[in-house]
């Protein structure tokens, strides 16, 4: 106690121990963008940065409602899968219904889904790893079964609003950015500023306490599918109407991307704590390594072994503040 | 004796139900060869699935078994020409184990969750597997390697054979030996395991070593199946080895769980995949219906269970 009384120098080790705990991904980000700016001219020219929100607005997205499950304790690995569903029936129904019909039908396509994974683990309590597990197999077979195995696309593609969400620009910035920031600065509103978002934080922080406060913690847990799902929805639209066609497997692997980004951000998967600002500054790291790593010449594939190294620092730095030491005491 | 194992294993009970329903439903399905198919067919996801239950009982979790598949097929492949067959496969091999000694000193060492330690080893060495091959695939030029994935010993097939010789030793080790039985003790309660002077660290490493090494070695069996290797094997297997192991009655949770019923898991899903296919049910079906039993056998469980774990319920 006495060592938060005294008058500390601003740049005490205390200080910036704390500061690094708390704001290390920013810190970490920070790094990132003087690192690659030094080493490629193009890197920070606007064009470039535009580019690189642009390509990380569809995981961008899908992270923004996946963080919601997250902080409410839960996991979502159904998302990637969900979004090929989406992305197949949205593209085949643009030519059949309209494009307005379609994208009406897609919604509540993906919101039914949301709500099975949302009835399974909210109110029948099961483990959501699994459930989400099990529904990522399910919805893979069901786009195939959709499709018939086929990839589906838009026939006329010069000659349609539905451009206007993956191709559209709105005020000189293109409409997936503005998605992705409007998204996340809605979600971020809901999480911080209502009580809505104070009850999602609680049921992940302690679920116990929570039910005993009153909080009806099923229906919570079931609202947080229903928001992975919509998010979803929306990066269907971005990615469908950017391709304007769609293979059957087009998401796979995003559940683990958005996963990534959202626990790069800081976003604990025990749920109870995070925020979308982390999320999204998750999201923007991964695709800022991912840019950089490729205006300075490495294999496209590096990004991932930056990643890798990236992720686990994250959160070992996360783990390593709240537990006091460096390593395990065991 | 055999209720009892029935009763434990409630997923024996749905391979015996498929057995039945496919021997009478599907013409080619009860027959000796078919079952040989079936075995080759599995042993890859089992293979994998074996040392999953370890690290699943020990409460941890390895999402990074396909990508690591996918890299010991390409080094015993790529490396076969210069290196000879027999140092092409110990080479790939002891880079499953050594990846797998790398996750588990993480896990162990920074306190970080086994899930974001492989999630993040999952993209990273998919990245090498790229990085090495330039995204080519490999061709065994030697027909000596894909001539012993065809091979049998006697009437079983090599690679059925040695699935089952691996299911016999992880079943020992875990039924018999020390490491096994501290296995169960660090997934039961790490805190009491650490009390009673387990060295759960250790453990931990090795579980993570053990399911290295045998995905590696399923990455072998299956590129000696195809003559080849490709960047892309294994995608998905992470998910395929967990619906096993979960159905094999494993608890995510750590601290029970058997090779037994990882069997029973592995059969199940192989019988299904096998029999619908013989009955021509699209596979596109069998993905739904395997998830669908999948979370049917989750609800089951938790339903089972229930009485002795009586929690809140509002």
């Amino acid at each position: 106690m006495a060592n938060e009384m005294a008058p500390t120098h601003p740049f005490s080790a205390a200080n910036l121990k704390k500061l690094l705990a708390s704001q290390g991904i920013m810190l970490a980000f920070i790094v990132f963008m003087i690192g690659f700016a030094l080493a490629s001219d193009r890197f920070l020219s606007a064009d470039n940065v535009m580019s690189v929100i642009r390509q990380a607005s569809i995981i961008g997205v899908i992270a923004i409602g996946v963080t919601f499950v997250v902080i409410g304790g839960n996991l979502d690995l159904s998302v990637g899968s969900m979004l090929s569903f989406a992305t197949v029936l949205v593209v085949d129904l643009h030519d059949k219904v309209g494009p307005t019909a379609a994208i009406i039908i897609m919604f509540i396509a993906v919101l039914a889904i949301g709500s099975i994974n949302g009835f399974l683990i909210g109110f029948l309590r099961l483990n959501s790893l699994i459930v989400t597990l099990g529904m990522l197999s399910a919805i893979q077979g069901l786009t195939l079964i959709y499709s018939g195995g086929q990839n589906v696309d838009i026939a006329n593609q010069g000659d349609t609003w539905f451009a206007f969400f993956g191709r559209g620009f709105l005020f000189g910035i293109a409409v997936p950015i503005l998605m992705f920031l409007g998204l996340a600065v809605l979600a971020e509103l809901v999480l911080k500023g209502t009580a809505y978002g104070r009850k999602v934080y609680s049921i992940g922080g302690n679920s116990t306490a929570a039910a005993f406060s009153g909080i009806r913690r099923r229906q919570m847990v079931f609202s947080t599918y229903l928001l992975s799902a919509f998010t979803t929805g929306c990066a269907a639209l971005i990615l469908g109407s950017r391709v304007m066609g769609s293979q059957n497997n087009v998401g796979q692997g995003y559940e683990l991307l958005v996963l990534a980004g959202v626990i790069l951000g800081g976003t604990s998967l025990l749920g109870g704590s995070g925020s979308i600002t982390r999320t999204v500054i998750g999201v923007l790291i991964l695709g800022f390594i991912q840019n950089g790593l490729l205006l300075m010449g490495y294999p496209y594939y590096a990004q991932w072994l930056v990643t890798w190294a990236v992720i686990i620092l994250a959160v070992w730095l996360d783990v390593a503040s709240k537990r006091g030491s460096i390593f395990t005491r065991y | 004796m055999i209720k009892r194992i029935l009763l434990a294993q409630p997923i024996w009970l749905f391979v015996l139900a498929c057995l039945l329903i496919f021997s009478l439903s599907a013409d080619h399905f009860f027959d000796l060869r078919n079952f040989a198919n079936i075995l080759i067919q599995t042993s890859t996801i089992g293979l994998i699935a074996l040392g999953m239950t370890f690290v699943m009982i020990n409460g941890n979790i390895d999402l990074s078994v396909g990508a690591v598949l996918a890299l010991a097929a390409s080094l015993a492949v790529g490396l076969q020409d210069a290196l000879g067959i027999p140092l092409a496969v110990l080479v790939a091999l002891g880079a499953g184990v050594a990846l797998g000694a790398l996750n588990g000193v993480i896990v162990w060492k920074t306190g970080v969750d086994a899930f974001i330690v492989t999630l993040g080893a999952m993209i990273g060495v998919r990245g090498l597997v790229f990085v090495y091959t330039g995204e080519q695939s490999f061709y065994a030029s030697n027909f000596a390697y894909s001539d012993f994935g065809a091979s049998s010993i006697g009437p079983i097939p090599t690679l059925a054979f040695i699935f089952l010789a691996a299911t016999l030793i992880m079943h020992f080790i875990l039924r018999n030996t020390i490491h096994g039985r501290n296995t169960y003790a660090v997934g039961g309660n790490r805190e009491a395991a650490l009390n009673a002077g387990i060295r759960v660290g250790p453990h931990m490493v090795i579980n993570f070593m053990i399911v290295g090494f045998l995905a590696a070695l399923a990455g072998i069996t299956m590129s000696t199946q195809m003559g080849a290797s490709t960047p892309n094997m294994g995608r998905d297997f992470e998910l395929w080895t967990i619906t096993a192991v979960v159905l094999g009655g494993t608890r995510l949770t750590g601290g029970a769980g058997s090779i037994i019923g990882t069997l029973g898991g592995v059969l199940a899903i192989g019988i299904l995949r096998n029999g619908m296919n013989l009955l021509q049910v699209p596979s596109f079906y069998v993905l739904v219906i395997m998830g669908t039993i999948l979370i049917t056998v989750l609800f089951i469980d938790k339903q089972l269970s229930r009485n002795s774990t009586e929690e809140l319920n509002v």
